[in-house]
């Protein structure tokens, strides 16, 4: 199984995505620089975090436009798995992938902690593994995660069962004291309509191995290894 | 000709930056300001010939890139197009 | 001389001295021009020199079985095993911080981190020491709030994790915060880069941001003291750009993958100037530059600007003839431009050309080797006996110990720093394996079995009030809090903070506290690598508190062995290692609740140190000791606490034999809150506790078990009698919140 981790100028969760798929979990990663046009053989896709051209305009805003997206674009509408995660989930808002914007965090600062996050949805590539309603312990690292959509799409994604992590309690419980950036509806990721394109803010690549302190972002890496080997997913070779 | 882009968040949406600003305000004594939005300004430098290419290229590079439509808008003013001082 | 080209007061403009002045005629074998004026003055300047410290710097231990590269490159080396180094320096931005939080805070890290990479080392760890003024001032809230945003914004956006540091508030630093950044990356041995330019003919590469006119003359900035003009200084202060910082670490570590690099530099304070001039005279050649060729952000530039612009992202590139290609290409890659600005010669001049005019030539070693170098004045300060003895009259009357100790949780120095580390990317690179506020900062080394812990420490209080002991003090502390986490220190690196050198009772502090930093680190065999010096650190003729910053590196050879501080269970025994002498002088006891800043310094016997930090680091080894932490600011009852917080609310009950003294207060106060040196908590399996006991009487450290992990209280009880009987979750609030409660108050 080969997973491409798609490099933007700014990138820097690049290398943690690449780890964890290669030497925790066994399987094939491969760098792909922005501007290649084509993603090769990849069977998942992963556009990780970190502050792509600086995140001076918009956070993703920028990344968009390279080659690559077109691609990434491609493989998605052919039903390949994609993982978004941070500044990669906002690079897929601002491309179009997924509906909604990233504003700056409620109390305008950036946040670094592991978080509650509840698997709501298992009907992912991503999510397979997990249990509903399980509260997996992940960090976030980001200065706006805030999750916003109008109130239109945010009941569309509700309604099609569409928002797969909220940020919660250890104990499971979703309201503001487990909310850390602001977020509508505690919306910590969601998925495009196919439920192949996953976007999160935690950040589930620095939560794989015990000296860690969390594995349990491992099964989102595992989940997506079941769904590809039961041969449940399109792709875009 | 230059052009000026406004990017600022819709009304609807919270500004945490804008809000963040008022409340440091109110507590320096400025009761009187009673909200603050935040937003952006950039100045285009634009290689055209007419006031009306300037106008479109602005708008679309404004409604393409500098605003994102889900939660900005922008405004655009041309500059030294028949304004002198 | 008598006559001289420039008037006294262009002299002045220039940091020189008439008697410089004329040396540096001495040296050309002529009048310089404005330019070369302009040269001299920023590479003579107390920053590049180190004219008023060289002559004590010189006396630090620096070499060692591990030390692959001294103080006078980029940064220090040491080796780590397998083949790989780690490459290592602090570095101050206080002057920039104190006008600009935000930028001289970013620019700050963006320096060091330049400095690691430019010696072929990815960078992996940010570490910070901080200092400020007292919370309850509104401006140093906003300096506090800039400089922590500061930090993040650019350690977070190029994604190095801020692992660790430490902060201490202190009216002396109210006008003049401190601002020192620790940078760590790692390194093939065989691939170490150096500042050196070599080969005459090699072409000399400029690549990064352009060239505009920011902080030209911050060199000098640095090297003089505030006053009420400080405002026109303003334009000084350079802007950070962590975006194409990233690109050019990642390009230039991709450029030396290949062997086209000769040497390289960045261009930090004194630019261009010092960035050619240092790698000419380190290589023993010439360096001719073209300034037409430097790519520049703001028109009608002058050679002098040019050549003196601190413009942030820049570096210097010298490469092998014949690889111009190759190398311009990897630029191109990140959308950088690599552009040829001259080349080595083969005369040992620094030669600038502004095309066809030669506007500037001056003898590399001119400029660095030849700066002057003062053995100024010194004179112990009067008053020192009598700051050391500890009033006891006059004192208020003491509140009970347990007021004490909810008092002192609550201070700003001894408070979570939570609100301020929680901004921090900490665990980016997935290599931080003691998660930041848990302990020691450790990192393990990818594609080894290693880990390396880093320390920062330096406390200002103890060096005013004894500045030989404080700066030993300061050393161990480092290497203790290393230690304590499993890690062999193994290599130092000092940021040396002091205020004017021109006073000689400064000068006192700063030559007594390097003869102290210089006896530490040779007797727990931990040579200074590199660092530091900011001198000037006043305000209106008031000097801050005497402050030596020191980063401590450990190895540990298994990563999976690192320790934090808080006690993983409950059921487990309490070991105290080290003597309770019951040491109040110079402690945030007397400073919190009696607002007194008197006494002797806790008494240091390095052997004991140096052996205490052995067993730590072999216990830990073995696995027989579950946490550990160092008693510093607050005692014993404080370290206990701390190993209690961020366990979710696990209790521990000691009880203590009394302090050997009663620290010329009250001896339940000098027995809970006395910071003798040399003493850590640590948790051990009941099952081992006999072999833990035993280890230390025989590595001659004194150890006795004082209590066990349980419940949901802290008990202190002091021979039997309850002292502290506190619910751990209601001082872990007052402790985690107060540094939050103070800075979230709408500023002013």
């Amino acid at each position: 199984m080969t997973f491409a981790v798609v490099v933007f100028p700014g990138s820097n969760c690049d290398h943690d995505s690449y780890h964890a798929v290669r030497h925790v979990l066994g399987h094939d990663a491969r760098f792909v620089w922005h501007k290649e046009a084509s993603l090769g053989n990849a069977d998942v896709v992963i556009l990780p975090g970190g502050f792509s051209h600086g995140d001076y305009l918009r956070t993703g805003a920028i990344a968009r436009f390279s080659p690559v997206m077109k691609a990434v674009a491609d493989f998605a509408a052919a039903g390949g798995p994609v993982l978004g995660i941070c500044n990669g989930f906002q690079i897929l808002l601002e491309a179009g992938l997924l509906p909604g914007a990233m504003l700056r965090n409620r109390d305008v600062r950036f946040h670094c902690e592991h978080v509650g996050v509840r698997v709501e949805q298992t009907d992912t590539p991503f999510t397979a593994r997990c249990r509903q309603g399980r509260v997996l312990n992940i960090p976030i690292a980001h200065g706006e995660g805030n999750y916003y959509a109008p109130p239109e799409v945010l009941e569309t994604l509700e309604r099609e069962r569409r928002v797969i992590f909220r940020y919660a309690t250890a104990d499971g419980r979703v309201g503001p004291e487990a909310n850390p950036n602001g977020s509508l509806n505690n919306i910590a990721g969601i998925c495009n309509e196919g439920r192949n394109v996953v976007g999160l803010m935690p950040h589930p690549e620095r939560a794989c191995e015990p000296m860690l302190g969390s594995t349990d972002g491992l099964l989102l890496f595992e989940s997506v290894v079941d769904a590809l080997t039961a041969g449940a997913l399109g792709g875009g070779r | 000709m230059k052009a000026r882009v406004f990017v600022t968040l819709k009304p609807s949406v919270f500004d945490p930056q804008g809000s963040t600003i008022a409340e440091a305000l109110h507590s320096l004594g400025y009761q009187n300001v009673a909200d603050v939005r935040q937003g952006k300004y950039f100045e285009l430098d634009l290689d055209v010939a007419s006031e009306q290419d300037a106008e479109q290229l602005a708008s679309e590079v404004a409604s393409r890139v500098l605003a994102n439509p889900v939660i900005e808008s922008f405004r655009v003013e041309l500059v030294d197009a028949g304004v002198r001082s | 001389m008598s006559t001289r080209a420039f008037a006294p007061e262009v002299l002045e403009q220039h940091g020189l001295t008439p008697e410089e002045y004329d040396r540096i005629v001495e040296l050309l074998g002529r009048e310089p021009n404005l330019t070369e004026l302009g040269m001299f003055s920023v590479m003579w300047s107390e920053h590049c020199s180190y004219k008023s410290s060289r002559v004590h710097l010189k006396t630090l231990p620096t070499k060692g079985a591990r030390v692959l590269q001294g103080p006078g490159e980029n940064a220090g080396a040491v080796d780590i095993g397998d083949g790989l180094a780690a490459v290592f320096k602090i570095e101050s931005h206080n002057h920039p911080s104190f006008i600009e939080p935000y930028q001289g805070a970013a620019t700050g890290v963006g320096g060091i981190i330049r400095d690691i990479f430019t010696m072929g080392a990815r960078p992996i760890a940010l570490l910070d020491s901080l200092r400020f003024g007292p919370l309850t001032d509104a401006r140093t809230r906003r300096i506090v709030k800039g400089v922590v945003a500061g930090i993040g914004g650019y350690g977070n956006s190029i994604g190095i994790p801020t692992v660790g540091g430490e902060v201490m508030f202190d009216e002396s630093y109210r006008g003049n915060p401190l601002v020192n950044v620790f940078c760590l990356g790692i390194a093939k041995q065989n691939e170490i880069i150096r500042g050196q330019a070599s080969g005459p003919g090699n072409p000399v590469y400029y690549v990064g941001a352009k060239t505009g006119r920011d902080g030209i003359h911050g060199a000098t900035m640095a090297s003089a003291e505030f006053d009420d003009r400080l405002e026109e200084k303003r334009p000084a202060v350079q802007v950070g750009d962590p975006f194409m910082e990233k690109l050019l670490l990642e390009a230039c570590l991709e450029l030396m993958k290949t062997d086209a690099c000769v040497g390289m530099q960045d261009m930090g304070a004194a630019g261009l100037t010092c960035a050619t001039s240092e790698t000419g005279s380190r290589g023993g050649v010439g360096i001719e530059v073209d300034v037409r060729l430097v790519p520049q952000r703001e028109t009608g530039m002058t050679p002098y600007e040019i050549m003196l612009s601190e413009s942030q992202e820049r570096m210097l590139i010298i490469v092998k003839r014949g690889r111009e290609a190759e190398v311009e290409q990897i630029f191109e890659k990140w959308d950088l431009h690599a552009v040829k600005i001259g080349e080595v010669t083969a005369d040992g001049l620094l030669r600038v050309r502004d095309g066809g005019t030669v506007v500037a030539e001056i003898p590399n070693l001119a400029l660095t080797d030849e700066a002057p170098v003062y053995r100024r004045p010194i004179q112990e300060p009067e008053g020192m006996a009598a700051l050391r003895q500890i009033p006891r009259n006059g004192l208020k009357p003491l509140p009970s110990a347990e007021e004490a100790f909810l008092a002192l949780l609550e201070a700003p120095t001894i408070a979570s720093k939570r609100w301020i580390y929680r901004q921090y990317d900490h665990m980016v690179r997935t290599n931080t394996i003691v998660l930041t506020g848990l302990g020691a900062a450790v990192v393990r080394v990818k594609g080894t079995n290693r880990a390396l812990a880093m320390s920062v420490d330096g406390n200002g209080r103890y060096v005013y009030l004894d500045p030989r002991q404080g700066a030993r003090l300061a050393v161990a502390e480092a290497a203790r809090n290393v230690a304590c986490a499993g890690g062999l220190p193994i290599g130092a690196t000092n940021c040396l903070n002091f205020g004017n050198p021109e006073r000689p009772e400064i000068m006192w502090q700063f030559a007594e506290a390097i003869a102290g930093m210089g006896e530490a680190c040779r007797a727990l065999d931990t040579p200074i690598t590199g660092g530091n010096v900011s001198l000037y650190n006043e305000t209106d003729g008031t000097a801050i508190l005497p402050t030596p910053v020191v980063g401590i590196v450990g190895l540990l050879e298994d990563a999976s062995k690192a320790l934090a501080r808080v006690f993983p269970a409950e059921g487990l025994d309490i070991v105290l290692f080290g003597a309770n002498l019951g040491e109040l002088g110079g402690s945030e006891y007397l400073l919190t609740l009696h607002g007194l800043l008197r006494g002797q310094p806790p008494v240091l016997d390095l052997e004991r140190e140096r052996a205490l930090q052995q067993l730590l680091v072999r216990l830990a080894a073995d696995g027989l000791i579950r946490s550990a932490q160092d008693c510093a600011e607050g005692g014993l009852a404080v370290a206990l606490a701390e190993c209690c917080f961020d366990t979710g609310g696990l209790g521990a009950a000691v009880d203590l034999a009394p302090a050997a003294s009663d620290g010329g207060v009250d001896l339940v106060a000098a027995t809970l809150f006395g910071e003798s040196a040399s003493r850590v908590i640590v948790s051990v399996e009941p099952a081992a506790t006999a072999a833990v006991l035993e280890a230390a009487a025989r590595a001659g450290v004194p150890a006795a078990r004082i209590g066990t992990t349980g419940g949901d209280r802290i008990r202190i009880a002091v021979e039997g009698t309850t002292v502290v009987d506190v619910d751990v979750r209601q001082a872990e609030r007052a402790w985690s919140s107060a540094i939050g409660r103070q800075l979230d108050t709408p500023v002013a």
